[in-house]
């Protein structure tokens, strides 16, 4: 049966084709529908881990049972997991371990652009690169034979384009696999230097066992046309060069590392010039140059190395098309994603850009808090970065320049489970003083809602324990702790002000679900009374996509409106934003009460 | 035959990927091969949204850059203008009249621009101008918006119509499928 689905369910499916047991991850754009997919799978245990490295190690534990397992999260997740992941490769597997990194050349929702084939090199592991869905579910299933044969974990390299594309496939069958237990062997797996010096031995054995797979592996494949121009290409690279130049002659790469060497041998002895296409870093270029010297080879100096490449740019790369013909479209003003009406983030940062303070970001919904008209947030590094950022920062204006205390570090709830923890301890513990705002939405909302340890839930839907966050912080060491609702914009405002003007650390979690979680309510609009409205724009510093100035007057659009009521609190006009009482609904402020959940939850204790 | 490619934009929440996972599944049923690409993440939060869906023989690329989409189907007015590097030169365009101000224009940083239409003439002059909110208001049901816009961009399509109702009549809820089948019709036979 043939089937149409994105890589990622693709993913999914050949690791339930491959006998799959397991599968941990950490979500993040764009790998994170492979483990929403797997979890559907009755045979396959799943579950969001608190971060990547966790993933990898928890997945690496299964393995050790003998248990197949796999892990996915995207390029800069790998980075978290990068520690474990080099461990694992002299270690090696029982159960077969299959882990997918998704890369995010363009970066459409990342902050950086790196090449994750350089992992497999660095950590000398095998990868493949799919360049379709069929190819991305047929080398996962295949990866989990290839891992327990060659004893090492695998890699599968996704990028966007092939994570987020659908193309067909065609289903298979699963192979039933036996968990086959543990038993306990010290050489392999506890890697003391003594132990782990053989291990590497092992290692450089093993890739050259895997270069010899590479040059069989029939998906590493010549297809012979046109013998005056040869690419070498892989992933969805492949396609769009495929698509430029069909009747050149091609070396489909799909098994990437090692690299088929004798078939890139037969490759370019058969045609004149050699042309490689790969997205961002020229690393198969790099390599192949180098056994080769002396070879008319190119790449990078035809390719680019920065963005994704898509059919036209390789067409233009390669000559086949010229320059497009330039029309002039006028100005286009952008249309940059914002948070959402009724989002519970909206009255913080509205507050922290008043305030004037200084502001270390992390990675979120609220990362949007950056943009105009917020404006309320300097930097953001990497996922934990807002309170190490701000201790560090602190340190140097405040300890060392004798400055002023003034930073706030602003994280969410899932970030926070990620890496805030050791964070904040390292802030407590080194005599920090700065504020950290924890925006708790009750969900990791960004790549579209998933569970996390403060949500009660599994990522199978079960119930689980819920971990309480405002205790985590008072055994961190910090003793100014509050918890506020973010829709209590006077209180906020107060605390906030309070906290940055106290020399110890202070942490304040603002808790009110994602506006999101109401999905299927129907809403009671707020609108603007135009005879009251005296076009002052200060509702419109919220930046609420509801909310819109037109002819000096602000107007809410009543299909946005959630009712969280924020405008009507900032606004100076008694009276200017009411209840649109010519529509029935309810209000999103209505639906949660901090304090009623602060007593069922002591309650429940 | 050559590989056509079609482009369904808008903001995230206009019901985007519902449609084009609709006309992927047309394709599928007409006996082509389909791929379509589509960017996640920031839908949900009012950014733009595009979603590509190509079809033929054999399909390799799942996207397209600039002059090579044979049609866009806009859900909003400014989207239109925003992808319309991808259209080939005299490519079809179909525009929903319906204006969503992004954030800076809300704010009154930036200006939506008034002569969206003339705009586009300079790229094409195969474009035409639908009013779906309008249809969907008079059929009584606002939700039935995309598909009549998938009834306009099937009037442009060689498939047969009832592969279109067929998949309709699977996509939507139960008890709508009479007026979505109705919102298709206005559009396929506007």
């Amino acid at each position: 049966m043939r089937k149409l689905l994105s890589g990622n369910e693709a993913i999914a499916r050949g690791a339930w084709e491959g006998g799959v047991h397991f599968g941990a991850a950490y979500p993040g754009t764009p790998s994170t529908e492979i483990l929403e997919n797997l979890a559907k799978y009755e045979e396959v245990l799943t579950e969001w881990s608190t971060n990547e490295k966790v993933a990898l190690e928890v997945a690496l534990g299964a393995t050790f049972g003998g248990a197949r397992a796999l892990v996915a999260q995207k390029h800069v997740g790998l980075n978290v997991a990068a520690d474990p992941l080099f461990s694992s490769s002299y270690i090696g597997v029982t159960g077969g371990l299959v882990i997918v990194t998704a890369d995010d050349p363009g970066m459409h929702s990342s902050q950086n652009e790196q090449d994750n084939r350089h992992y497999a090199r660095a950590a000398k592991l095998a990868m493949f690169e799919p360049s379709d869905s069929h190819e991305a579910k047929e080398f996962t299933r295949i990866a989990f034979d290839l891992s327990e044969e060659y004893d090492t974990p695998v890699l599968i390299r996704m990028t966007t384009r092939t994570s987020h594309s659908k193309s067909l496939v065609e289903l298979g069958d699963r192979k039933e696999v036996e968990v086959k237990g543990y038993q306990k062997d010290f050489h392999k797996r506890n890697l003391l230097p003594a132990n782990a010096r053989v291990r590497h031995v092992f290692v450089e054995e093993r890739m050259k066992k895997l270069e010899e797979f590479s040059n069989n592996f029939e998906y590493n494949r010549i297809e012979w046309g046109n013998r005056e121009i040869g690419i070498i290409a892989s992933g969805v690279a492949y396609q769009y060069a495929k698509e430029a130049m069909p009747d050149a002659s091609f070396l489909k790469i799909s098994f990437s590392y090692p690299l088929p060497f004798k078939k890139i041998e037969e490759f370019i002895k058969g045609v004149k010039k050699v042309i490689v296409v790969e997205e961002n870093d020229p690393i198969m270029e790099t390599e192949i140059k180098a056994k080769f010297p002396g070879v008319e080879i190119h790449g990078k100096d035809m390719i680019p190395m920065i963005n994704e490449l898509n059919p036209r740019i390789v067409k233009k790369a390669l000559g086949v098309v010229g320059e497009s013909e330039k029309v002039d479209y006028g100005e286009i003003p952008p249309r940059p994603p914002a948070l959402c009406p009724g989002c519970p983030h909206t009255g913080i940062f509205y507050i922290l850009n008043q305030l004037k303070v200084t502001v270390t970001g992390d990675i979120g919904c609220y990362t949007l808090g950056a943009l105009p008209p917020l404006n309320a947030m300097d930097t953001c590094v990497d996922m934990g970065a807002s309170i190490s950022n701000a201790h560090g920062l602190d340190m140097a204006l405040r300890v060392i320049k004798g400055e002023k205390k003034r930073i706030v570090g602003i994280i969410g709830d899932s970030t926070f489970f990620h890496s805030g923890i050791t964070s904040l301890i390292d802030l407590v513990y080194n005599k920090g003083v700065s504020t950290v705002i924890i925006l708790d939405n009750r969900i990791t909302a960004m790549t579209g809602h998933q569970d996390n340890p403060g949500s009660g839930k599994t990522l199978k839907g079960e119930p689980t324990k819920e971990i309480d966050i405002e205790k985590i912080v008072r055994a961190s060491g910090v003793e100014d702790v509050i918890t506020i609702d973010p829709f209590d914009l006077k209180l906020a405002k107060k605390v906030i002000n309070d906290a940055i003007h106290k020399e110890e650390p202070s942490v304040i979690i603002a808790k009110r679900p994602c506006a999101l979680l109401y999905r299927k309510i129907k809403w009671k609009p707020l609108k603007v009374v135009p005879d009251k409205c005296i076009g002052c724009k200060i509702c419109i510093r919220l930046g609420c996509p509801a909310i819109s100035f037109r002819d000096n007057k602000a107007v809410i659009e009543p299909f946005l409106c959630t009712s969280c009521q924020l405008c009507k609190d900032v606004c100076p006009i008694d009276g200017a934003i009411v209840p649109d009482d010519s529509m029935d609904g309810l209000m999103i402020r209505d639906l949660w009460d901090l304090e009623k959940e602060l007593k069922k939850s002591k309650e429940e204790k | 035959m050559d590989i056509k490619t079609i482009i369904i934009c808008g903001v995230g929440g206009q019901g985007i990927l519902l449609a084009s996972d609709v006309l992927s599944d047309v394709l599928l049923n007409a006996g082509y091969d389909v791929k379509k690409s589509e960017v996640h993440g920031m839908s949900q939060r009012g950014g733009d949204v595009i979603s590509t869906v190509r079809y033929g023989e054999k399909v390799y690329s799942p996207i397209v850059g600039e002059d090579e989409a044979d049609m866009i189907l806009a859900f909003e007015k400014l989207e239109a203008l925003r992808n319309l590097r991808l259209l080939k030169r005299d490519g079809k365009v179909m525009i929903n009249d319906f204006r969503w101000d992004p954030l800076p224009v809300a704010t009154g940083t930036l200006k939506y621009p008034e002569d969206i239409v003339e705009r586009v003439s300079r790229k094409t002059k195969n474009y035409k101008v639908v009013n779906a909110t309008k249809v969907a208001e008079e059929l009584g049901n606002i939700r039935v918006a995309n598909i009549y816009l998938l009834g306009v961009l099937a009037k442009e399509m060689d498939v047969k119509r009832e592969i279109w109702e067929d998949v309709i009549k699977k996509r939507v809820p139960q008890k709508a499928v009479d007026v979505n089948l109705k919102a298709f019709a206005v559009g396929f036979e506007g």
